[in-house]
């Protein structure tokens, strides 16, 4: 069912071959054969139209429309585009958190600091906190705490305390009927007595049509003050991640995006609508349900994977 | 109205809007090419195009809406639930525990997903606020021996409706999907009409993916209906439409919220006006 772009571009140059030099409708039509592998991959709409726009642009240049292998040539500046667009290519060593496009968390603000996920239901947010304070141990060697402030999903904060057993990192005790603001007060004060340097604030899963949860999203960072702000999204996604990026991003301070469900075979488009519309760089991609599966995000890896190749 | 002759400009805006729904350009293609075959060059309003791309769309949708219905006899009705992580199958299972129990069926739930933290608390949570019984193991037993002695129980006790949780799993999951099939084989020992239905959830936010989730679900554990969730928000579910032309299954309900009334029929017209943008 999906040709890799290669094939379909290769198709589209085969046809135009004989004709001589490349014109500048040969490659609009080749655009066409791109928008279609990316509206496969579900980047949504109007990054798409951005997109292809950006890269017609560059693509009718003099240098491509005459070099011998104009179909390759062609590949070769939509894959870069897509590559610079989703935050670019990761150092050499394959990326520790200086390399280049590797966006790490940002612990440098006085303890605790905090973080706090939010989201669409079941996005995997939770199962992403507990990751998080596991690799803030391991990889940053600092204590983390974790709060859920999931009050309507029946069973969250019990899910939470039992991946922090799992992580060894210590939750913040349940206190039934407590609501949200006042869950990220006691969380707060609880990670400053026990000197915790990292507090990691679990949300509800919330639309981002929902203004009563959004509102309630706005208050918690109100009071919790979050140095990271991280956007869980599902790699599934389809046309919908541009309006839930546009809505997250309008109401709160958003520092990053973790896509999640990565080890699917989803061609992950939203990866670039989130990109795109958060302005926000992707910090790292989720590839499975065990609590070490968490991965830098890759340009390149995601970028193949978009157009098939 | 004012009123203007269709042209290929429209068609362009009534494909992107289609494929802003979900739809995929190959379906939404073909929804265009037959608004083009029918009235290219006729006069016709805006909402009078809608009201044409709502019926392309629910003359596709028609067909699948089939409501689910527990005919079972000898009982149990066994109905599995299946789909990929977090789609919303536990929520789901809720709702429609507390529809049949509504209609008075009896219904008993086996917490089959001993796999994620606090999955079974979940269920039984729900299950105490419905007030339906609830077989359930040790975290990370083996979910084919809960669904065993579900399906014995149910039977023992002439329950009319056993409603099966499962793990979520991704389908390019391997072993998962392997396990998945066993759970459907065990649930067929005691009784080898079961399970009846098996209803793949599938999630209103995902896009193309949700065919090859409906594709590999299918071949490995006999789906035989779905259910769409969260169209509570602003995601209109177009994925169904190339659901229905490739694969013809059964569509049964939409999921609409949190809560355990949040589950309705499926309602194709309805379905269509809102992918059309006319509801
Ligand atoms: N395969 C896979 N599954 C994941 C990944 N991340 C989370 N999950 C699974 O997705 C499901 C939902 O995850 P949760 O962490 O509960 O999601 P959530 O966003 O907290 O959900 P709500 O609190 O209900 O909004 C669970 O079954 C997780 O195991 C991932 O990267 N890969
Ligand atoms: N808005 C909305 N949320 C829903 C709907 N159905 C389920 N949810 C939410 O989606 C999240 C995941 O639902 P679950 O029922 O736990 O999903 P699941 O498929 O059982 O997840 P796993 O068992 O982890 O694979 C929860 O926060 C639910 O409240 C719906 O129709 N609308
Ligand atoms: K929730
Ligand atoms: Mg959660
Ligand atoms: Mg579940």
């Amino acid at each position: 069912m999906f040709d890799s772009l290669s094939d379909r571009l290769g198709g589209v140059f085969d046809r135009l071959k004989g004709r001589g030099a490349l014109s500048e409708s040969d490659v609009r039509e080749a655009m066409r054969e791109v928008r279609i592998a990316l509206l496969e991959a579900d980047v949504a709409l109007p990054v798409v139209r951005r997109f292809i726009d950006s890269v017609t642009e560059k693509a009718i240049g003099a240098d491509v429309l005459r070099s011998v292998t104009p179909g390759q040539q062609v590949v070769k500046i939509v894959n870069d585009e897509l590559v610079a667009m989703l935050g670019g290519a990761l150092a050499e060593d394959g990326g520790d958190d200086h390399g280049k496009g590797v966006e790490g968390l940002n612990l440098d603000a006085k303890p605790p600091v905090v973080i706090m996920m939010v989201g669409l239901q079941g996005s995997g947010k939770t199962t992403t906190t507990a990751k998080l304070a596991k690799f803030i141990r391991e990889k940053h060697g600092k204590k983390a705490m974790m709060a859920s402030l999931d009050v309507n999903r029946p069973a969250a904060q019990e899910q939470l305390a039992v991946l922090g057993e799992q992580v060894d990192t210590a939750t913040l005790p349940i206190v039934a009927g407590q609501q949200p603001v006042d869950i990220a007060r006691r969380a707060m004060e609880s990670a400053r007595l026990q000197n915790h340097d990292v507090l990691l604030l679990d949300t509800a899963g919330r639309l981002h049509v929902d203004e009563a949860l959004m509102a309630e999203m706005k208050a918690v960072a109100g009071v919790s003050a979050p140095t990271e702000v991280l956007l869980v999204v599902d790699s599934l996604t389809g046309q919908d991640a541009v309006n839930v990026a546009k809505n997250f991003t309008e109401e709160v301070p958003l520092t990053g995006v973790i896509l999640t469900r990565m080890d699917g075979d989803a061609r992950g488009g939203a990866a670039l609508s989130m990109r795109h519309v958060t302005g926000k760089p992707i910090k790292f991609a989720g590839t499975g349900e065990k609590l070490d599966a968490l991965e830098a995000f890759d340009p390149v890896r995601v970028a193949g994977r978009i157009l098939g190749m | 109205a004012t009123k203007a002759r269709l042209d290929d400009a429209t068609l362009d805006d009534v494909e992107d809007a289609l494929i802003s729904s979900d739809l995929g350009p190959s379906a939404a293609a073909r929804i265009r090419e037959r608004l083009r075959a029918k009235r290219f060059g006729l006069e016709i309003s805006e909402t009078e195009l809608k009201e044409a791309v709502a019926e392309e769309i629910a003359a596709i949708l028609r067909p699948v809406a089939i409501p689910l219905e527990i005919t079972a006899f000898p009982r149990p009705q066994v109905i599995l639930v299946i789909g990929v992580n977090g789609s919303g199958k536990t929520t789901t299972i809720a709702k429609l525990a507390h529809w049949l129990v509504e209609d008075d069926y009896g219904v008993l739930l086996a917490a089959g997903d001993t796999f994620r933290a606090a999955a079974i608390g979940q269920l039984a949570t729900w299950a105490d606020r419905i007030g339906v019984p609830l077989v359930r193991g040790p975290e990370g037993g083996d979910p084919a021996s809960i669904v065993f002695d579900a399906v014995k129980q149910a039977t023992d006790t002439g329950i009319d409706a056993l409603v099966v949780d499962t793990a979520g799993r991704l389908q390019n999951k391997r072993e998962l999907m392997e396990e998945l099939s066993k759970i459907r084989r065990v649930l067929g020992k005691l009784n080898p009409e079961a399970p009846h239905d098996v209803l793949l959830v599938l999630d209103a936010t995902n896009g193309q993916n949700a065919l090859s989730q409906i594709e590999t679900f299918k071949e490995v554990a006999g789906v035989t209906g779905l259910i769409m969730t969260k169209l509570d928000g602003t995601a209109r579910g177009g994925v169904l439409v190339a659901a229905a032309e490739q694969y013809g299954l059964p569509i049964h309900a939409i999921g609409v919220g949190e809560t355990i009334d949040d589950l309705r029929p499926f309602d194709p017209d309805l379905v269509a006006r809102v992918i059309a943008g006319v509801a």
